[in-house]
């Protein structure tokens, strides 16, 4: 259960947010702060609410977020946790977790990787007993695209321990019943196991190598800092360390979905040359997504993150010295920065989040929904973008995007049947 | 069995006949650890405010506050479309520390040059009310320098529920009234309190105004002006739909202003025609009374063939309604009876005792009246009630389709105007669509249940005209 300490409204907005991204029933409690706790502290709010969550409830773990509020006045939440155990709040054998996760700090992606590594700090054992699997933190990435991670380790004949896992919880099936907790995810003793495993991967700078340094310096698990398999390259670079960690070799079938993204790229390279490309998105992502642009030749001359973090930057920058030295590469923008930036100088297509909608709509842009949130469209929490297989979905968008224009378009003379 | 959190079990009531029955808890905080439907007060302010068009409204906080309700509301502007941008201060660490006036101060002047708005609203976030910047201050610095009117929010979360966060809108939006002429401002006039546009139906009511011969010199505050707003005190009547937002400002009205309020619903054929009655009979004109029955018994006319259609569909069906405030809930008890359909779950997050006493009254026996629920209660009544609809908002829906239910957003994801005489008619059509969708027989729990079909002869249709109008709705429907 996740838990956030602080007034109402910060969890209703998150569930509503978390809602409309992933059109699922997303769950929280609150400390449900009065004016009375932002003088006293929210103390008496927490054990209230961790007492009344475990008789009620009754979840293995209460994962508690703070809030700019519990922050300020300086709510010790690991003292409060430790009072609630002693008191005899917490049932044997529950768990209650934390992550600082104030607004004021970072961005989403800071909570993100604070929570993650919250995971290995109050979990992570490292046992005699070696096991033979790897951990894989996979950045914020949907539900689809930690599904497609599992398999293609499952393919490999790779035994994954993936934290966290949102497939099975945030895209569940229709069954005409609502479970609280959903039977998929990562479960605690897999999550205790993971400093008995072979090796980390860490899929994001930002967003997952965090926890991962966290696995190394508790327990010695040597790990792996990649970035997000998106596009070919990236999902090389994952194929390659899963097959080097774990012992194993490429089955034919993965070397088959490689051709096959192998060979859309091929038949199609015509129509990504030198296109103009503006990506906004979260900063790990969008990394990955730039370098499968280049795969593509497109030139993404804007490149913008809402996170702060230098390495966006620089890391960017590598990656387009060749096919856009002029990029303009911002961390910490807004979309205000990206719109000025296209009126200036046009490009031909957008890769964003929904936000982004309203830029696409003023400029009558192509333009592919890419990360978080998505609160206008489905098809995110159902297919991937990680892996061969995501890459080629983004093709597909991106081909669809930029054709489907261009057939509305393009003058008569020029409208043609044949792509 | 879903178990119910002790704390909770006074905020929840099953109606029976003929007995008073306990009194509904409600006007209480909610529960620490209890996953509630409701936000803060800051979210509160923000809704209420959110459709003035020609304001800028501004954060003042870290960026989560602002980030969350970015565009969220479908509350439309038939002119500027500033509010939709959800601007922020966006407090970092060092500002927590020493202070984020200065950046308040810079944020404001570089946003009122770009973008000349009308007044500028300045939304307090929990932190603001921490750290103790002199919001105030700032304000009345800015506003002296740029001329135009710049309004703290006392929107601090932590100060309560949204309902705090309403009279802190009021409040707000009450320095803006009395600051511009009245002149133009006829007889025969009014505000429109408490409806927020949403999908275009401050635009149905407006209209329905116009044809009667009545002026309406303010939507408020939806697709609102800061200019209308400055000059509603010259009109002599408020109609005040959403009552839990808006009856503060009416009242404020009423006691610096003289101006009379009347609660009002335009949610349903019933509660709409009263309104337009409640107004016309307030004039005590005889031609505007005249035309409201003209409109009123055209409009039922031409929607009441296709909701009989409807309604002959959907009796029996069973209907769950989890809103935001009372009177909301009250109209569509109502209309769903319109349809033929029964309402076994009435559930709002910000009820107060006499609106829970009316709800008891108008609802069935057996019907389930909850405060301030939550998801695991909700999911526990659809099943047990075996409900064929929910209409709830944003956190709802998903709960809903999970469990293979029909849906209706009435909240601010609605995307068609559902008040108003046509408004019904979308109402009956959504339900419809949705009760009636064979997607639901593939769900797995649905698929092994056969559900009662049998149609409802179509009731007469009860609405008390005001003494002295010319017509029943009866006849005009003859």
């Amino acid at each position: 259960m996740p838990h956030s300490h602080g007034s109402q409204g910060c969890c209703a907005y998150h569930r509503s947010h978390l809602t409309r991204h992933y059109k699922e029933p997303v769950i929280a409690t609150t400390s449900a702060f009065t004016e009375g706790a932002s003088v006293f502290g929210g103390l008496a709010n927490m054990t209230q609410a961790l007492s009344n969550i475990f008789s009620i409830y009754n979840p293995e773990i209460v994962a508690v977020h703070t809030t700019c509020l519990s922050e300020v006045i300086g709510d010790d939440i690991p003292m409060m946790i430790k009072k609630a155990q002693d008191e005899g709040i917490i049932p044997p054998g529950k768990t209650v977790i934390h992550a600082n996760t104030p607004s004021f700090v970072g961005s989403h992606i800071t909570g993100f990787a604070n929570m993650t590594t919250a995971m290995v700090r109050y979990f992570a054992q490292r046992t005699t007993n070696a096991k033979n699997q790897i951990n894989l933190i996979p950045g914020f990435v949907d539900p689809a695209d930690m599904r497609e991670l599992k398999r293609i380790a499952h393919e490999m004949g790779v035994k994954l321990v993936m934290f966290p896992d949102t497939s099975d919880v945030l895209d569940l099936p229709q069954t005409g019943v609502y479970h609280m907790y959903p039977k998929g995810g990562t479960t605690s003793a897999a999550l205790k196991s993971t400093g008995d495993s072979l090796a980390t991967l860490a899929l994001g700078y930002f967003s997952a190598h965090p926890a991962a340094v966290e696995l190394d310096e508790k327990c010695n698990v040597p790990c792996a800092f990649l970035e997000m398999p998106i596009g070919l390259t990236q999902t090389d670079r994952l194929i390659h360390a899963l097959r080097n960690y774990a012992g194993v070799d490429v089955p034919a079938s993965l070397n088959y979905e490689r051709g096959r993204l192998l060979d859309v790229m091929s038949d199609m390279h015509q129509y990504f040359h030198g296109k103009r490309v503006a990506v906004a998105g979260d900063p790990d992502n969008v990394i990955s997504l730039v370098q499968f642009l280049t795969e593509l030749d497109m030139k993404p001359v804007y490149v913008i993150t809402g996170s702060p973090g230098n390495h966006f930057e620089s890391r960017v920058r590598e990656l387009l010295k060749e096919q856009a030295p002029d990029a303009k590469i911002k961390q910490n923008a807004d979309l205000f920065d990206l719109h000025q930036w296209i009126k200036n100088g046009p490009v031909d297509l957008l890769i964003g989040n929904s936000y982004c909608k309203h830029i696409a709509r003023a400029e009558n842009l192509p333009f592919v929904r890419f990360g978080f949130p998505v609160l206008d469209r489905m098809s995110h929490r159902l297919f991937p973008t990680v892996g061969y297989t995501g890459a080629l979905r983004l093709l597909d968008k991106i081909i669809d995007a930029l054709l489907d224009k261009q057939d509305r378009e393009c003058p008569d003379e020029w409208f043609e049947l044949v792509q | 069995m879903i178990r119910l959190i002790p704390e909770r079990e006074a905020q929840i009531v099953r109606k029976q006949s003929g007995q008073p029955g306990p009194k509904l808890a409600c006007d209480r905080k909610s529960v620490s650890g209890s996953v509630s439907q409701r936000a803060c007060a800051f979210c509160g302010s923000r809704v209420v405010l959110y459709p003035i068009a020609d304001a800028l409204h501004i954060v003042h906080g870290p960026i989560g506050c602002a980030v969350y309700n970015w565009d969220i509301r479908g509350a439309l502007s038939s002119g500027p479309q500033l509010h939709r941008n959800s601007f922020s201060t966006d407090l970092q660490e060092m500002e927590v520390i020493y202070g984020g006036e200065k950046k308040l101060l810079q944020a404001l002047r570089e946003l009122i040059d770009r973008y000349q708005p009308k007044a500028a609203f300045v939304y307090s976030t929990c932190i603001v009310g921490v750290i103790g910047d002199d919001v105030n201050a700032v304000c009345r610095q800015v506003a002296k320098e740029k001329g135009i009117a710049v309004i703290p929010v006392a929107s601090e979360g932590f100060r309560g529920t949204k309902k705090t966060g309403y009279m802190a809108a009021c409040e707000a939006a009450y320095q803006l009234v009395g600051t511009r002429s009245t002149e133009g401002i006829g007889p025969h006039s009014l505000n429109i309190l408490g409806d927020f546009n949403i999908a275009g139906e401050s635009w149905i009511i407006r209209r329905y105004f116009e044809e009667m011969g009545v002026q309406v010199v303010a939507t408020i505050t939806g697709d609102g002006r800061v200019d209308d707003l400055r000059r509603c005190h010259g009109a002599k009547l408020n109609l005040v739909q959403c009552s839990g937002s808006m009856t503060h400002l009416a009242k404020l009205l009423e006691r610096d202003h003289g101006i009379p309020m009347r609660r009002v619903s335009f949610f349903g054929l019933e509660d709409t025609a009263a309104a337009l009655y409640e107004a016309a009979k307030f004039f005590g004109d005889a031609e505007i009374l005249q035309r409201t029955q003209a409109l009123v018994s055209r409009e039922v006319g031409r929607v009441y063939p296709e909701l009989a259609r409807y309604r002959e569909k959907l009796a029996g069906k069973k209907a769950a309604l989890y809103v935001g405030g009372a009177f909301k809930a009250f109209s569509l008890v109502k209309a769903l009876k319109l349809l033929g359909m029964q309402t076994v779950l009435a559930g709002t997050q910000t009820g107060n005792a006499e609106d829970y006493e009316l709800l008891r009254e108008i609802c069935d026996d057996g019907t389930v009246i909850v405060d301030d629920s939550n998801p695991v209660e909700l999911a526990k009544f659809m099943l047990e009630l075996d409900v064929d609809l929910f209409i709830g908002g944003v956190k709802e829906r998903p709960i809903a389709y999970k469990l293979g239910v029909g849906f209706c957003d009435h909240n601010h994801e609605r995307k068609i105007p559902l008040a108003g005489f046509e408004g019904m008619l979308h109402f009956a059509r959504e339900i419809h669509g949705t009760v009636m969708s064979p997607v639901w027989q593939f769900v797995p729990r649905r698929a092994k249940t056969t559900r009662p079909t049998a149609p409802a002869p179509l009731g007469n249709f009860q609405s008390e005209p005001p003494t002295g109008a010319p017509a029943p709705i009866e006849e005009a429907l003859a």
